[in-house]
């Protein structure tokens, strides 16, 4: 047993040291869950309300977005609305670059130490950027 | 079926657990409608952007074009189909025994009933029904 400092640590359900690939990977399903359960319904009330007409789509907006107050709860709704819709670009955007990261690690490339960690921090800081650079887009064409 | 090359016990197989021999197509099929969603939801991306405003009249009459009513409708089969896969396996992660099968079968009602959804909504709006 001398040599047993020098033995790999196997996976242990205590000690572990954190490593962003954990956070990347635990977010790929946050946001693929997310996009799934509040990205798809809105989507679906978006095309219909276009099928609609434009009343429905006026009411789309005056709930998720702004427009005048026909209901209480309406200011409120349309604070709920604008987190949903900034949180649901972030989700796209993390869950679609993690996605890449994770095409590539399905060739078997990319394992080593440093060059999962950086990837992993990139995905984690690109994914805000990008969706920083999608309503900058959006808001200031 | 024991050909001697199953890794899985008996009594495992008795009870069902194991592979159940799809797993492989499930995951090719999870990358595959992942390469199609990048693609279409970059084609929406750079559409949205484009279109100025997005009131209703703006809206509808670009997805009423057939190239933009198309590749939404492309979008929506591959979005339900890669979000069914997904949840499928987040369900089969947390949820056991009898709610597993609920949860699994109200995951297929929301994936089918919600692309059947869009894709009516689409062909209407291509159609240029009112």
């Amino acid at each position: 047993m001398a040599s047993a400092s020098n033995r790999p640590l196997s996976p242990h359900l205590q000690v572990w040291k954190w490593g962003p690939h954990m956070t990347v990977s635990i977010l790929h399903r946050v946001a693929g869950d997310g996009l799934s359960f509040v990205g798809l319904p809105l989507l679906l009330w978006w095309l219909g309300a276009l099928v609609s007409g434009p009343e429905a789509y006026a009411t789309l907006v005056h709930w998720v977005w702004a427009g005048e107050p026909g209901h209480a709860l309406q200011p409120f709704t349309n604070v709920l609305g604008k987190i949903a819709l900034v949180g649901l670009t972030w989700a796209f955007m993390q869950h679609t670059l993690s996605g890449l990261r994770h095409l590539v690690l399905d060739t078997g490339a990319g394992y080593e130490l440093t060059v999962n960690k950086t990837w992993s921090w990139v995905v984690l800081i690109a994914g805000p950027l990008l969706t920083a650079a999608f309503w900058a887009a959006l808001l200031l064409r | 079926m024991d050909n001697g090359t199953s890794k899985g016990t008996p009594i495992g197989r008795v009870r069902g657990l194991g592979s159940a021999r799809s797993g492989g197509h499930h995951w090719l099929q999870e990358r595959a409608s992942s390469l199609a969603a990048f693609g279409l939801c970059l084609f929406l991306i750079f559409a949205v952007l484009g279109l100025g405003d997005l009131s209703y009249a703006k809206v509808q009459q670009w997805i009423s074009g057939p190239v933009p009513a198309t590749a939404v409708a492309l979008l929506v089969i591959v979005l339900f189909w890669h979000s069914k896969m997904g949840l499928q396996v987040l369900i089969e992660d947390y949820v056991h025994g009898a709610n597993k099968v609920v949860c699994l079968l109200l995951n297929t009602i929301f994936s089918w009933g919600g692309a059947a959804f869009a894709l009516l909504c689409i062909i209407r709006l291509a159609l240029g029904a009112k």
